[in-house]
């Protein structure tokens, strides 16, 4: 028997954990700037530039200006080419950075998925026991083969399960070390190509064509390879390319006008004009910021199938949330024993207890901790009592519990089945009992009864009180949601009753009950209808058309295949409050693009100052008045604007990699908020800044 | 009364009237464009000419319809002049040289009224009633009616249909704009301005010298010229004429005509996207950047050593060129809302005001006549910059960008970013050829820094479709009249093919309910940003210029 290989098998450890920030958030460590400083030299081409119309527009110049240079040769000319050849530099530096994060975690990932081989059956057939067994590297296999994978061994591309159980680590895609159950039908058959069989054999029908396997497709995403503008780029784009053009005419103009007015220019100074006021700070800048958006989702562990997707999610307008694993913690526990008249609550705890022993359930668990919080109740384990018998809860009966040697019988289950049940063996239900239990659902708890047979006679001894427990901070997170203007909608299977309960408490503006797949299709369609966008998580094979409705369908990685597919992200971590975390980021992005926007649109009025009187107050005295800042030369003037202009570029990689802070508040008070910093800063810091540099280079001779 | 006394009563008055007007004239105007009803004679138009008023038009269509209407008025205006002499009413004036009268088609099609004509010597009364008094109506209303099928863009949604241009210019024309004329021209009749189609008088005068006393059918046109954002005067010294603009009254009215429609399409525009309240934001910005332009030239007018004028305007106490009816304040207040709208009548001589007196009213054309602008030119072209402000500060709200519920994608941008970039475009480029190229420069009067404003302050001037002239530069030649033609064509239509794009592209849209996280552009500080957004992006591109013609003179 031959065995899957790979020569990565081991632990892909390099991942690190799967919390947030594990990239080393954005801070810009100067060894990345050094790393990434050859492919920003190979983003000088001019091909490559032209995609980039600002940064296309400062390298033209920077050609010309060389040229003008070498032709007549002053420090002064020679100073602006170097400056203008560093900003175009220093804008590709910061695309470059930007794609070095993600290639060091795409090349983690190949690693994961390099010389694979299957084992492949030929005409498998389900309940057919022996089949004959072919080897074929994983990357021959196409949609619909059928491989077995065991203890071991490496999953050699994504699929269903089909047949079988197995533990399998998934660590290589999601980080996260401990193993998970992957099993046939259900939710949980999907499993991942190049993650680990742990223990036991499955096999798997391949669902994904050779290149285009999750991984493929998570290495493209993160090394950008297939980066495709967002629309909001795209616009942007289109205004930034505008002013350009429009800046381009004002000083293509400026030199009739300066010859007219007997200063003609020559045509460094204008070159460097036109850099000054073309928006080069955001255009340097633009890509860097969605690539790092991108990047900041992969650190979270979500992967985002189009840029496009991440920013739909900083639109949203309602949140599709399932109450399980998001709004509650993931099972309901016991709050309470509420005995009926008659009986002491120490019995009831007793008797849960006992009924409680097999049952491995979170919620039979939390009977037992609940027995033994309350009423100090040693847990007791299976092999304690003697010839006891334990009855498995089935849905028929909807009752578990345990028959004791001594002919003693406990049941505790569903209202009805466990008075039912008492009936039948002759007892009769107190008369409060009906009341304990309709007040537990009228809150929105789930009433389990819990009853005994001894002496022949059964009787009810009360009810347990399962509870909802809605995460800690929820309800906060949702305040935050109203104001950012986004809806939150509760999913539940839970009765309408249980629902609103629980909906009251976390705070949700609305819950859907009872909800079916079908429901949750009508509820995104009625609210695309309004013109809003709608998120949603989801992991089934039901949830699939949802998901792909959705404006944002966020798939769990524990989810089918066909969810997977369906949706335009996926959560690595499985975790259902991951949502609100993609909105924010969806929304840092853009805020970003628009802080920097209005950065480089008011440096340019210090620029001017810098500038227009250095170009003419030699001719027209009267324009001196304009140097306010009283820069040295007019040579030092336009050359401490020029390393302004292209400084500001590194300056603000950081903040393009790491995104402009986000606290979630009303629009205005964000708007206000970034006017003050971005808007006012940029009016004010490159005076500041020109007049610093201008400083330092009137020491340099050449500059009078 | 001191005469600062007469300016703050002037102003104070003028507010009122606007204020009182504004409310009714907006309503009526929304009402005007929304209402399923033709009245009758409009009927009778729509079968004359052959329209199906119950035809929706795509954009496209729309803006056919609107450059076919226009082609043919240029046309038609053309062939007046050059026929004139031929027919009625010619005053004996002679037929009018091809290259001005190409020059004053385009103009008065484009809402300009660029002049490079004196008024008496040039145009006869049917040249000026049929010809140019027909189009003072019909540029005005082509610029309202563009400026709505915008708005429909907002109004609407999931549809590629904006309003039909033949029934909304058919109903601007003969519900709001003649109606409108017809109380102005009557009351500015009562305050003295002549109308008549009496032949020139040639009198002698007491010392024995003969003098010819021109007539004409003045105030019937005087009142569209200003209502309609026209300009365009009957005498060559426009609203300084003493049979044009009489008195400080008729002077007062003639300031209230300018502003009273720019300012209520405002409202219009609220009432129309059923949220009066953008209207209002709108309104603010526009009342903002005027009162600051009144006050401002008001102010280096009257304190001339600051405006930096020159030795002889010191010396004349800064009057020269200024109407002695009027008075500084009269002049300060028609300069700054003759060049915040696109009319471009004058009552005083922009040329003699100080540098920066007359570096502000270059710089409130240049702010693209948006504040309140040409009737209905101003409110496309500030809901234009709003969509640009409004992507800058969605950005900044972490949201897709969105106006009125609108969002602002590609498509949306790329009309609006081709609309603010034509304007500033044919300026620059006018301005440089002219005065790069050694015959157009010859046309330069004053030499220097003033030479300089001149041509810019012609070209901002014809690009921004305002048709006011700084003087001092000889305009009427070969270059001036045919370049002028086409900078004043291409400014004016290919704005307006951009906001029916965009019209188009804002009504396929569904339009996205507001909500918390949505930026409101109906608040104060909307209102701050665009005012900023406009200063600055107008004040980037033309500082340049600006320093090397005003600056520079100012500056001493």
């Amino acid at each position: 028997m031959s065995v899957t290989t790979t020569q990565a098998s081991g632990k892909p450890a390099a991942r690190g954990s799967s919390q947030p920030g594990r990239m080393g958030g954005g801070l810009l460590d100067p060894k990345m700037l050094w790393k990434s400083t050859p492919d920003a030299v190979r983003k000088l081409d001019p091909r490559v530039q032209v995609r980039n119309p600002v940064m296309f527009v400062v390298e033209v110049g920077a050609t010309l200006t060389t040229v003008t240079a070498i032709v007549k040769p002053s420090v002064f000319n020679w100073t602006i080419v170097v400056w203008l050849w560093l900003t175009v530099l220093f804008a590709n530096l910061a695309e470059a950075v930007a794609e070095g994060r993600g290639k060091a975690q795409a090349d983690t990932l190949r690693k994961t998925k390099r010389e694979t081989v299957a084992r492949r059956l030929v005409n498998w057939q389900p309940g057919r026991p022996q089949f004959a067994e072919e080897q074929v590297p994983g990357t021959a296999l196409t949609v619909g083969d059928h491989v077995v994978v065991e203890a071991g061994q490496v999953i050699p591309g994504d699929g269903d399960v089909v047949d079988g159980v197995a533990s399998v680590d998934e660590s290589a895609i999601t980080g996260e070390s401990a193993p998970v159950i992957r099993e046939s039908g259900g939710d949980r058959s999907a499993v991942t190509g190049g993650t680990t069989v742990l223990s036991d054999r499955i096999i798997v029908k391949i669902t994904s064509k050779p290149g285009e396997t999750f991984i493929d497709r998570m290495i493209a995403l993160v090394e950008g390879a297939k980066r495709q503008k967002t629309p909001n780029e795209i616009a942007l784009n289109i205004l930034l390319a505008s002013l350009t053009i429009i800046f381009m005419m004002s000083v293509i103009t400026l030199q009739p006008m300066a010859f007219y007015s007997g200063a003609p220019q020559s045509l460094v100074v204008l070159v460097a004009l036109l850099v000054a006021l073309i928006p080069t700070t955001i255009g340097a800048l633009l890509s860097a910021i969605g690539i790092a958006g991108m990047d900041r989702l992969v650190q979270r562990n979500v992967l985002a199938m189009s840029g496009r997707a991440v920013e739909a999610a900083g639109d949203v307008n309602t949140l599709l949330l399932d109450k399980t694993g998001t709004i509650t913690i993931g099972n309901r526990q016991a709050t309470e024993f509420l005995p009926v008249t008659g009986v002491a609550e120490h019995d009831l705890a007793d008797a849960s207890q006992l009924s409680s022993m097999a049952d491995y359930t979170p919620e039979g668990r939390s009977i037992a901790v609940l027995a033994k919080d309350k009423y100090n109740l040693r847990e007791r384990h299976e092999g304690e009592l003697q010839g006891a018998a334990f009855v498995e809860f089935t849905a028929q009966t909807r009752m578990s519990g345990i028959d004791l040697a001594d002919g003693r019988q406990v049941r505790k289950g569903a209202a009805s089945s466990v008075t039912q049940w008492v009936r039948d063996n002759g007892g009769t239900p107190p008369a409060d009992l009906g009341g304990m239990v309709d007040g537990i659902s009228a809150v929105g708890g789930t009433p389990l009864v819990v009853a005994e047979k001894a002496n022949g006679t059964a009787r009810a001894l009360g009810v347990i009180y399962l509870k909802d427990v809605v995460k800690e901070g929820i309800a906060e997170r949702f305040a935050e949601m109203r104001r950012m203007g986004i809806r939150t909608i509760m999913i539940t299977g839970d009765n309408p009753l249980t629902a609103k309960a629980i909906a009251a408490e976390s705070g949700v503006d609305d819950y859907l009950a009872e909800a079916t797949p079908e429901d949750k299709m009508a509820l995104i369609k009625k609210e695309q209808e309004g013109g809003r966008l709608v998120a949603m998580t989801g992991d089934g094979t039901n949830d699939a058309p949802a998901l792909a409705q959705a404006d944002v369908g966020v798939a769990m990685n524990t989810g089918t295949s066909a969810a997977k597919e369906a949706g335009n992200m996926v959560d690595l971590d499985s975790n259902p409050t991951k949502l609100i975390e993609i909105v924010e980021i969806g929304k840092q992005m853009l805020i970003t693009r628009g802080a920097l926007t209005t950065f480089s649109i008011t440096n340019d009025v210090a620029k001017y100052f810098a500038i227009i009187p250095a170009m003419f107050s030699g001719v027209i005295p009267a324009l001196g008045k304009l140097n306010i800042l009283h820069l040295h030369s007019p040579q030092s003037a336009i050359t401490s604007a020029i390393i302004f202009n292209a400084l500001i570029i590194v300056a603000l990689i950081p903040l393009a990699l790491r995104g402009v802070r986000y606290r979630p508040s009303s629009a205005a008070a964000m708007l206000r908020k970034n006017l003050w910093i971005y808007g006012v800063g940029g009016l004010i810091i490159p005076f500041i800044g020109i007049k610093l540099i201008d400083l330092i280079i009137q020491f340099i001779p050449g500059f009078r | 009364m001191s005469s600062a006394t007469a300016g703050w009563l002037q102003l104070g008055l003028l507010v009122a009237a606007l204020a009182a007007c504004y409310l009714p004239l907006g309503n009526y105007m929304a009402h005007v464009f929304t209402t399923d009803r033709h009245w009758r004679l409009e009927r009778w138009i729509y079968r004359l000419v052959g329209i199906n008023p119950g035809n929706d038009q795509k954009w496209g269509a729309y803006a056919r319809s609107m450059l076919a209407f226009s082609a043919i008025s240029v046309l038609f205006l053309y062939g007046i002049e050059r026929l004139q002499s031929y027919l009625l009413l010619s005053e004996g004036m002679k037929n009018v040289p091809p290259a001005l009268a190409w020059n004053t088609a385009a103009s008065f099609v484009t809402n300009t009224n660029w002049q490079n004509y004196s008024g008496e010597s040039t145009m006869g009364y049917l040249t000026q009633m049929s010809g140019l008094a027909v189009q003072n109506f019909m540029s005005a209303a082509v610029g309202i009616v563009v400026a709505i099928a915008l708005v429909r863009g907002f109004m609407r949604s999931k549809t590629d249909r904006l309003g039909n241009f033949w029934v909304d210019t058919t109903r601007i024309t003969i519900r709001y704009l003649i109606p409108l004329a017809v109380i102005g021209g009557i009351i500015l009749m009562a305050g003295g301005v002549i109308d008549n189609i009496a032949s020139y008088h040639t009198v002698t005068t007491l010392s024995g010298a003969h003098q010819t006393i021109p007539g004409g059918p003045v105030a019937s046109q005087e009142v569209i010229k200003q209502a309609g954002n026209n300009g365009g005067g009957f005498f060559n010294a426009n609203s300084a004429h003493p049979f044009e603009n009489p008195s400080p009254f008729t002077n007062w009215f003639e300031i209230f005509l300018i502003l009273v429609t720019p300012f209520a399409l405002t409202r219009t525009f609220g009432k129309m996207v059923k949220d009066t309240r953008q209207g209002f934001a709108l309104l603010a910005v526009m009342v903002v950047l005027w009162l600051a332009a009144v006050g401002g030239i008001s102010f280096f007018e009257s304190h001339y050593s600051v405006g930096g004028a020159t030795a002889a305007q010191v010396a004349h106490g800064a009057t020269e060129g200024v109407e002695t009816r009027f008075g500084t304040a009269g002049c300060s207040l028609f300069a700054a809302s003759t060049t915040v709208t696109s009319t471009g009548a004058v009552n005083c001589s922009h040329d003699s005001l100080t540098p920066f007196g007359g570096g502000i009213t270059l710089a409130d054309m240049a702010l693209g006549e948006v504040v309140p602008g040409g009737v209905g030119a101003g409110l496309y072209g500030m809901l234009v910059l709003a969509i640009v402000t409004v992507f800058v500060g969605g950005l900044m709200v972490g949201r897709t960008p969105e106006y009125i519920g609108k969002k602002i994608r590609p498509a949306e941008m790329k009309y609006a970013a081709l609309y603010f970039l034509t304007t500033p475009a044919t300026v620059l480029a006018g301005t440089g050829l002219s005065i790069g190229l050694r015959i157009p420069r010859a046309s330069i009067l004053n030499p220097g820094p003033h030479g300089l404003t001149e041509i810019l302050y012609a070209f901002t001037s014809m690009a921004n479709n305002n048709g006011s002239a700084f003087a001092g530069l000889a305009t009427n030649t070969y270059w001036y009249n045919t370049v002028g033609g086409i900078v004043m064509l291409v400014a004016r239509f290919a704005p307006m093919i951009f906001a029916l794009g965009l019209g188009g592209s804002l009504a396929r849209q569904q339009p996205v309910p507001a909500s918390a996280g949505t930026l409101e552009t109906h608040k104060p500080l909307f209102v701050g940003m665009l005012i900023g957004v406009i200063l600055v992006l107008i004040g980037l591109t033309y500082f340049p210029a600006l320093a090397l013609g005003p600056f520079a003179e100012g500056l001493h």
